[in-house]
Parts: structure tokens; C-alpha cells; sequence
């Protein structure tokens, strides 16, 4: 099951590969790692998704990444309210005579197009994990070239 | 003040009595600081005896072991002695030499990403780019190396850094706000506890490691004695329980007592202190003590329910807890059919060998020094069959009188580890107990020792094999021995080319004045005893069972 964990650490040389290893020197998978500096600058702010097949895996993943001496909190948004978002950009085939559909799409999902050179549209897209998979499955149907997202960023 | 001389200065701060290390063209400023500096510097003969030798002068004072070398090869002969180190929670402080911070990146000669390649095996690391932040980070490596959960801690200082000026500022006081260990114990958790032991019928209290890092050992014996409880522990406890106690069952797990892993497997309940259920002790993990509760004294959050599912955790420092605990158990549980039950195993499954042929077994020469030093020596080991009949055949009666590579298991660990210890406690006897395919792993550190009259005594127990990875193959193997005979130089004349002592012994009658002699001689000594080639270490779990499917060998 896949959880998205926050963690806090010193914006220091070398944090984000103390936190990689430890995910890649335990055997845990990372889905989606975004991270930036917070207000302020001396803590960055990392949102982790990660694939853990039970409760203890969970737990061993909070417990090794607070042992990290950088590492200020962890915060397991699986039971606690939160809000995420990620942001994708998505290529897909566009010719005129899709406008009308394109736009019916628009109505109804999250995302626009920013761009549009010869037979390819760029879509931006804002949103929560079910919008940005139903917009996908949506864009799907014209043909997607190329996909590009950040990760989820989570808030509690 | 430049850098190198501020490292120094640093280092005694934090009380610093001895470095071991090696130089290189990216130490230079800190040697040249050395030269006439009043800190002990000990030039080993290879980085990863300077690292083993910190990390057994660790181990046995209890204070942080320091180990300098160059940048690139230097620093990754360290490698294998952080390792070690950080498996078994060794508080020590490795500083080694980079190129400067201009050349950082460029493949410069003898660069290693140092800090890039020891991250996963130190507690912390730095590199250090600005002479201002040095004294800073010498004050955090060593409050993070011997706080909590110990551990070693890299410093990568560039050689720039070394020679260039600036005040010397000592921060008397260090807080990571990102670093608070938890050292008191939840009161509530301690009751539960406490309510747990009062209503247990069959305990077993398991100790481990974190006993002797917390230096809880009086605790531990209060607690057993006061709840009439008997005890086994960890490899890496032994020393934490007195080996003579009538309440204590050996070490338990893989080639623990049979006694021990039966009175674990039908307990009712385990004390665990200070012990991380590794898998050598636990065993088929599913058929491990599968009616007992579990109460966890750990300092280290992530030690708790990794491996097996906790009833009651409790966070924190094992002296403070038990200290605590010991005033919280009102009601005192029946345990005498317990014990009773528990010695029936111990006679009926006592640890044996056969000393019928006329080959020098090498249980009767642990024998024979239990009998000469009763245990006032420290007792150092290499990796194998020696290291495990070390564990089986002798009574450590303190804690950091028995020395060895649990965690990493790594051979070549005890004889640099034992001058380590010597030199912290110089007027104390010091034996390494060595495989011979493991000596031949260090044996370098002989030119240490001679030259600095560091006097250890090495018993090296010849099979002409890798034993233990033989016993493997004899038992599951079809004892196809594939490139486990190995040969051996002539340690007698080795020694002596080296200006030690060399002794043979190929006889039992030889053995107790060989080792008498060894005590008596102020010199390092190396006695080559020719033991049975294929004797075998038992009781043993074979892996994937549950640790009562011992094969006992003879009963
Ligand atoms: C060939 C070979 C065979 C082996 N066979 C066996 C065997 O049969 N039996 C066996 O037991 N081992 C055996 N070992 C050793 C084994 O690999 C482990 O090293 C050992 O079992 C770990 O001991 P431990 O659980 O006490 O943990 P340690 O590694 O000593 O860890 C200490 C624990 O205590 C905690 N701690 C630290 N400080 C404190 C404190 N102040 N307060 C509270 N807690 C603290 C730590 O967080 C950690 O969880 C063998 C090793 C080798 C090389
Ligand atoms: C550095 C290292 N390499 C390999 C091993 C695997 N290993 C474990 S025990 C052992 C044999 C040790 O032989 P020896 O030192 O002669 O001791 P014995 O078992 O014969 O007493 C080996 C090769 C190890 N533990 N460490
Ligand atoms: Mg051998």
C-alpha cells in the first residue's frame, strides 16, 4: 500500500542521499519524493511516498528515517487529515477537430492546455491522486506522447 | 589558529588519550601538529587496524576510540573497522584527510567520496568546508558517537581546511535540535511492565549489548536476583551478567547453550534489555518463543518490533529503567518449578566435548585460561569457531572484558582490537583468541605491538581451516571442503622475525605452561596451538530452524 509520509530535516550537504539510502540500503520504495525549502531556509520540507507492504514496514520507515541525525520530524499522513496535490504535464495528440471534446474535458476535470505546437497539446494539471488519474484516463483516449509530474506534495 | 591545530585541541577537549592511524599526503598538517602534540599517537601498520584498534580501545573503556588517516586509500581502509563498528554500536570518531575543497569533485588524486561511501555504515558524518564550523563539528561527531544508541562518526576535513586560521572557539555545550535520545523510560510502560513480571510464571530475562553500552550490569543482576529470573545473553551481552552466577544460562541463539534457547523458547515471558532479536539469536522467526510475551528495554526506538512483535516497549536508557522497574515490581513472581524445570535442562543438555583423542581440542585451552586468569583478563576474538568456542568455554565475569565482532562478523577484528584494549587498560592481560585463517587477516599489527610494546597475547587456533565455513560444509555440504584448507606461515619464527614470541603447543600437556609462559612474558606472544583440524562448534541451530532444533554434537 502505497503512504505518504512528511519529513522535516536540516537543509543540509548530503540530507536528501542520507534519506535515498536509507530507502534504497532497506529495501523500501520510493514512489515519489518532492522536496524544497520551507519559510525557513535552514529546514527543507520533503513529501515521501512510499510503498510498504504492511504496518510494520510503515513503521520501521518512520523509526529509521527519525533516527537520522537531520532529521527534525516525520509526520505518517495515513491517519491524519491532509491535503495533497501534484502537478502534472501531459503531451498528447491534438489535431483542430478535438478542440470541442478537449474543452467538454476541461469542464469536467481539472487541467488546461498551456501550449499547442503543430499536432501536440501540453495539458497542465493541478490536483489530488483520483483528479489527476481521471484526467489522465480522459487524455488517454487522444493519445498521450509524453508524461512528466512532481511527486505528491502533502499539507496537513 | 590552523585547523590542524584546532582539530587537536578539540580532540583533547573531549578528553582524547590516544589516536591510532596511518599518514598520507592529506593528513600532513595534522601530523606535523602530532609531531610534538601530548596526545598519544600510535602508528599502526594498516588503516584497518588503526580502525579496529579505536574501536577495541572503545569497546573495553567505554570511551570514544579515535582513528585518523589519509584521504582516498587511507579512508577507505577504514571501511571495513566503521563497519564493525557501527554494527555492534561502537562509540567511536574516525577523521580522515580530503583533498582540498577546490579540487572536491575534479577526480583528484587520491579522492574518495569518503562521506558518500561511509553513509549507510556511520551514525553520522560530515565534511568539513570551512575551518570556522571545525570545532563545532568535533564537539557533535562526539556527543553523537557516544550518546543514545552509540555509533561511529566520520569527520572528512580537506587539507586546506587543516592549514587554514581562525580562532579557536570551544562550544562548551552541544544541542542538535534535530538529535534528543530519550534516556527515562515511560512511567506507564515501566507498570505494565512491572504487572508483566508479577504475573509471569516461567520468565527469562535475554540481555544484550545496550546492558554494557548503558553500564547497567548492577541493575540487571538486582532485578534478576530480586525476581528470581534466570538470564541469558546476547554474544554481545556477555560480561553484562556474571558467567558464574547460578541464574545464568550462557549465551543464547545459534551456538548458545541448549539450555538457554529451551528456557527461551517455553518462557512465558522475556525481559529483553538492551538486545535487538538479531537473527542469529531468534532463530526460525515464526516459531520463536511462540508463547511468550515480550517486554523491550531499548534505547533505540527502530530496535523495537523489527524482527518480532512487542507486548510492552519502553524506550529508553536500560540502567535508568531498570533502576526504576526494580522499585516498581510489588509483587515478586513464583518462578522456583521454573527454575527447577530450567536446571533440569541445564544438566541434562550441559556444554560438551569429547577429550578422548589424542588431538588438542580447543575447548580444554579456553579451559585451562578460565583456569589461570578466572576471568580477570580481557578476552578478544577473531571470527569462526574460535570466536564461538570463546563465547561457549569461558566466564566473563564484568562487562567489557569480552571483545569481538558480533554484528559484522569481521575476521582480522582481534588483534588490532586487542591492542586497542591493552593500551586502554595497560596493566590488564589481553588475549586474542584467533582463528588461523582470521589472523593471517591483520597479523601486520605485530609490527605495532613489537614497536610499541603494546604486549598481547595471541592464541591462535590452528586447524589449517576456515572452520567454521568447514563445519557448514561438512554438515550441509556434503563436506566438500571448497577452498577452506588454508595454509599458514610458521608463526614461532613469524613472531620472532618480528621480535615477539613465538610457542608452539601440539600436546594438552604443553598447554597450561604455554600459557603461563604467555602471561609471565613482557613481550606480545603468539602461541600456535595445532588443534584438532575438524572438531565442531555445538550445540548449533541449523538456519531456518527455531533455535530449539539444536544439533548437539554428543550429550
Ligand atoms: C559467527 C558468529 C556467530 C554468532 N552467533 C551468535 C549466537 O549464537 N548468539 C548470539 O547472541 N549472537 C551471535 N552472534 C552475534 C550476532 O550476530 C549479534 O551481533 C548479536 O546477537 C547482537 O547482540 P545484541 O542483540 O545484544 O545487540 P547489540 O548489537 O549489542 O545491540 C545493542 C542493542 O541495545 C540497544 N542499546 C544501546 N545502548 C542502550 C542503552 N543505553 N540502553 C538500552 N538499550 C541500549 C541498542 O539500541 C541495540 O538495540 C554471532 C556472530 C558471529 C560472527
Ligand atoms: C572478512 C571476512 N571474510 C570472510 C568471512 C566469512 N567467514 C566466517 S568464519 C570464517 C572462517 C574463519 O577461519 P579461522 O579464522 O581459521 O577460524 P576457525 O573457524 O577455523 O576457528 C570465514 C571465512 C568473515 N567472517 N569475515
Ligand atoms: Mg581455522
Amino acid at each position: 500500500m502505497r503512504h505518504t509520509i512528511s519529513v522535516l530535516v536540516e537543509n543540509k550537504f548530503g540530507v536528501l542521499a542520507r534519506v535515498a539510502g536509507l530507502f534504497s540500503a532497506r529495501g523500501y520504495n520510493i514512489a515519489s519524493l518532492a522536496v524544497s525549502e520551507t519559510l525557513d531556509p535552514q529546514i527543507s520540507y520533503m513529501t515521501i511516498v512510499v510503498e510498504a507492504k504492511d504496518a510494520k514496514v510503515l513503521e520501521q520507515i518512520n523509526k529509521q528515517l527519525n533516527k537520522l541525525i537531520d532529521v527534525i520530524t516525520v509526520t505518517d499522513f495515513t491517519k491524519k487529515e491532509h491535503l495533497d496535490r501534484e502537478l502534472v504535464l501531459v503531451k498528447i495528440n491534438y489535431a483542430p477537430k478535438d478542440k470541442p471534446k478537449l474543452e467538454a474535458i476541461f469542464e469536467k476535470f481539472v487541467g488546461k492546455i498551456v501550449q499547442h505546437k503543430a499536432d501536440t497539446a501540453t495539458v497542465e494539471a493541478v490536483g489530488d491522486e483520483q483528479q489527476i488519474k481521471a484526467l489522465l484516463e480522459e487524455l488517454n483516449k487522444f493519445g498521450v506522447k509524453e508524461l512528466v509530474r512532481t511527486g505528491k506534495l502533502a499539507i496537513e | 589558529m590552523i585547523g590542524a591545530k584546532i582539530l587537536l585541541e578539540s580532540l583533547k577537549k573531549e578528553g582524547v588519550k590516544i589516536i591510532f592511524g596511518y599518514p598520507g599526503g592529506q593528513v600532513l598538517p595534522i601530523f606535523d601538529q602530532l609531531y610534538d602534540f601530548d596526545i598519544k599517537f600510535i602508528l599502526t601498520r594498516h588503516e584497518q587496524g588503526a580502525a579496529h584498534a579505536a574501536d577495541g580501545y572503545a569497546r573495553s573503556t567505554g570511551k570514544v576510540g579515535v582513528c585518523l588517516a589519509t584521504s582516498g586509500p587511507g579512508a577507505t581502509n577504514l571501511v571495513t573497522g566503521i563497519a564493525t563498528a557501527y554494527m555492534d554500536s561502537i562509540p567511536m570518531v574516525a577523521i580522515t584527510g580530503q583533498v582540498g575543497t577546490h579540487l572536491i569533485g575534479n577526480d583528484a588524486f587520491q579522492e574518495a567520496d569518503v562521506t558518500g561511501i561511509t553513509r549507510p555504515i556511520t551514525k553520522h558524518n560530515f565534511l568539513v568546508k570551512d575551518v570556522k564550523d571545525l570545532a563545532r563539528t568535533i564537539a557533535e561527531a562526539f556527543y553523537i558517537a557516544s550518546s543514545g544508541r552509540p555509533g561511529p562518526v566520520l569527520i572528512d576535513i580537506p587539507v586546506d581546511v587543516q592549514r587554514a586560521d581562525t580562532e579557536f572557539i570551544w562550544p562548551e555545550k552541544i544541542n542538535i535540535r534535530s538529535y534528543q535520545p530519550t534516556y527515562s523510560g515511560h512511567p506507564g510502560q515501566i507498570k505494565k511492565a512491572a504487572k508483566l513480571i508479577s504475573a509471569a510464571k516461567k520468565p527469562v530475562i535475554y540481555a544484550g549489548g545496550g546492558v554494557i553500552t548503558s553500564g547497567a550490569h548492577l541493575e540487571l543482576k538486582a532485578l534478576a536476583e530480586k525476581i528470581q529470573v534466570p538470564v541469558t545473553t546476547t554474544f554481545m551481552g556477555l560480561g553484562g551478567f556474571c558467567g558464574t552466577h547460578k541464574l545464568f544460562l550462557g549465551m543464547l541463539g545459534m551456538h548458545g547453550t541448549a539450555y538457554a534457547n529451551h528456557a527461551v523458547m517455553e518462557s512465558d515471558l522475556i525481559i529483553a534489555v538492551g538486545a535487538r532479536f538479531d537473527d542469529r539469536v531468534t532463530g526460525r522467526l515464526d516459531n520463536f518463543a511462540p508463547g511468550a510475551k515480550v517486554i523491550h528495554i531499548d534505547i533505540d526506538p527502530s530496535s523495537i518490533s523489527k524482527n518480532i512483535r512487542v507486548d510492552v516497549p519502553i524506550v529508553g536508557d536500560a540502567k535508568n529503567i531498570l533502576k526504576q522497574l526494580i522499585t516498581e515490581i510489588k509483587k515478586l513472581p513464583d518462578t522456583a518449578a521454573w527454575l527447577k524445570t530450567v536446571e533440569g535442562w541445564r544438566k541434562k543438555h550441559p556444554l560438551t566435548y569429547k577429550d578422548d583423542s589424542a588431538m588438542l581440542k580447543p575447548q580444554y585451552i579456553l579451559q585451562q585460561l578460565w583456569d589461570l586468569t578466572k576471568g580477570d583478563a580481557i578476552i578478544c576474538t577473531e571470527v569462526g569457531q574460535s570466536q564461538m568456542w570463546a563465547c561457549q568455554w569461558y566466564q566473563y565475569l564484568t562487562p567489557r572484558t569480552f571483545i569481538s565482532s558480533g554484528g559484522l562478523g569481521t575476521m582480522g577484528f582481534g588483534f588490532p582490537a586487542a591492542m586497542g584494549a591493552k593500551l586502554g587498560f595497560p596493566e590488564k592481560e589481553v588475549f586474542n583468541i584467533a582463528g588461523d585463517g582470521s589472523i593471517q587477516m591483520n597479523i601486520q599489527e605485530l609490527g605495532t605491538c613489537v614497536a610499541n610494546k603494546i604486549n598481547v597475547k595471541v592464541l591462535i587456533f590452528n586447524n589449517g581451516f576456515l572452520g567454521m565455513v568447514r563445519q557448514w560444509q561438512e554438515l550441509f555440504y556434503k563436506k566438500r571442503y571448497s577452498f577452506t584448507p588454508i595454509t599458514s606461515p610458521d608463526y614461532v619464527m613469524l613472531a620472532q622475525s618480528y621480535g615477539a614470541v613465538g610457542i608452539r603447543v601440539t600436546e594438552k600437556t604443553q598447554v597450561r605452561a604455554a600459557l603461563q609462559k604467555a602471561i609471565q612474558t613482557d613481550n606480545t606472544v603468539f602461541i600456535d596451538f595445532r588443534i584438532e583440524p575438524e572438531e565442531n562448534v555445538y550445540p548449533m541451530v541449523p538456519a531456518g530452524k527455531a533455535i530449539n532444533e539444536m544439533i548437539e554434537g554428543l550429550a
